[in-house]
């Protein structure tokens, strides 16, 4: 069997590529490693020298503003130097190709790549050709992964509910186009949840998402009955072509989170979106600012938990 | 070999040294994992009026480049304003001074403490920074190969431990 790719020979964590393939004490690890890095967050002087002298760079070849905006702050307050790269608008636009805008970058000394990339599968393309000492982290390619948004979600509900045992997780809407939605499952089941969910009309689930280890639903009122986790996606137009919604008024209706449907989870429920949110269409105002909300903890968390992906790849060597 | 020294003893003993030394301004630092449990007993003992604060210095370490992360970082938590205060630094065992020149690294990230004294329940030979314990419980000489750990049982006993360096 080939070696995973995002591991090195003893099993440490060399790219952060996909959380599907991690083994539970590695995704376990990385959890109490960002646990750690959260005290940092909390005191006055919010860094530690720990990459000090290492150079970030952040390939967003794809617009994003949370995540590239949390990956350089987590870089920075590791000592790091942090190069943004507008890709997009830049050598691409030219033609340069993925893999010599990554050549040229890396003889300007890189040692991690923050990649975002529209097609799937990108950032493997990246990690099979850079230099031993450099790193890649997957900040979002096409519908596959999205690694460090899985990780804070775990994180989160790990902060809130202690212990994955015993927990229903739902995850709501489109869950066809969400790579979010796909980390977020692998982690959940490789970390022992029993019951993860997902809810959205059939056009927005993926064919075969059973064999993900979830139970599909598509109606809210049997989906969300005693969960104490409620993860909302995003209603991703920009990846919808044809007609698999009738319109986003219709899809609030039936999918859309308010207090009404919410109060079918567990009273002490938490609702979590990776954001950008779509008020009034997947999640209505007065849920995503409500008590149950925990979607602006989710990016505080987002911060310590990318501290930890970075210092965990850039160590040893 | 002789035994090594009663654990519960040295801190009994390090607790009436310091006892003279404390005054209003003086506050604890324990250094994760062996540190902080010399530190819950010194701390207790002395009945020091700010909380016992408990640091890892793992993000400072000089080893980072070699060996990577610690295996099993801990959150430090200091639960007092730093700034002003006359710190008792508390760790196991003495040993080359470099978890204490990190962990005085990540102090400062804290505040600026009026001073800094370094209290060890063992300290023993190999100083590689110039770095000396103010009040160290006992000194022993370890074997060439081998290390000195503080462990902790089920019941919460301590103990030194002598075992193969890796």
């Amino acid at each position: 069997m080939p070696r995973n790719p995002q591991l090195n020979a003893s099993g440490e964590l060399q790219h952060l590529l996909s959380i599907e393939g991690l083994p539970r004490e590695l995704l376990i690890k990385i959890l109490d490693t960002a646990e750690s890095f959260a005290g940092v967050t909390e005191r006055d002087i919010k860094k530690v020298p720990l990459l000090r002298g290492k150079s970030v760079f952040n390939l967003f070849f794809e617009g994003s503003t949370r995540t590239r905006t949390t990956f350089e702050i987590a870089a920075k307050r590791l000592s790091a130097d942090v190069i943004n790269l507008n890709v997009a608008a830049s050598s691409t636009a030219k033609g340069e190709s993925l893999l010599d805008t990554v050549a040229n970058l890396s003889a300007m000394q890189a040692d991690i790549f923050v990649v975002r990339h529209g097609s799937s599968g990108a950032p493997y393309l990246v990690a099979q050709h850079v230099k031993p000492h450099e790193h890649v982290i997957n900040a979002g390619d096409g519908r596959h992964a999205h690694p460090t948004q899985g990780l804070l979600d775990l994180y989160t509900i790990r902060h809130y509910k202690k212990d994955f045992s015993g927990l229903a997780v739902a995850i709501v809407g489109d869950v066809l186009h969400s790579r979010v939605a796909r980390s977020l499952i692998h982690g959940l089941t490789t970390l022992g949840v029993p019951e993860v969910r997902v809810i959205g009309p059939q056009t927005l689930i993926p064919a075969g998402a059973q064999g993900l280890g979830v139970r599909v639903y598509h109606s809210m009122r049997e989906g969300l009955k005693d969960a104490d986790v409620v993860v909302m996606l995003r209603l991703q137009n920009e990846r919808m072509s044809g007609a698999l919604l009738p319109s986003a008024q219709e899809f609030n209706k039936h999918y859309g989170l308010t207090a009404e449907k919410l109060a079918l989870a567990r009273p002490d429920a938490i609702v979590m979106h990776p954001g950008p949110m779509n008020r009034g269409v997947e999640i209505d105002s007065s849920v995503a600012d409500g008590p149950h909300s925990v979607i602006l903890p989710q990016v505080t968390f987002g911060i310590a938990v990318r501290m930890a992906v970075m210092s965990m790849v850039a160590g040893g060597g | 070999m002789a035994a090594l020294p009663d654990v519960e003893a040295l801190c009994a003993q390090l607790a009436r040294e310091l006892e003279g030394r404390v005054g209003p301004a003086s506050a604890m630092v324990g250094i994760h994992t062996g540190g902080a449990w010399v530190a819950e007993r010194l701390h207790a003992a002395l009945g020091l009026k700010e909380p016992l604060g408990l640091i890892d210095p793992a993000f400072y370490r000089d080893d980072y480049a070699k060996q990577g992360l610690a295996k099993d970082p801990k959150r430090s938590r200091i639960p007092f304003d730093v700034a002003g205060k006359d710190l008792l630094l508390v760790d196991d065992v003495l040993y080359t001074g470099r978890t204490v020149r990190a962990a005085m690294n990540e102090l400062f990230d804290y505040g600026r403490p009026a001073s800094i004294a370094l209290v060890v329940l063992a300290e023993r030979d190999g100083r590689q920074l110039p770095i000396c314990a103010r009040h160290a419980g006992v000194r022993l000489e370890v074997p060439a190969g081998m290390r000195l750990r503080l462990k902790r049982d089920d019941r919460g006993t301590l103990a030194l431990e002598l075992e193969r360096a890796p």
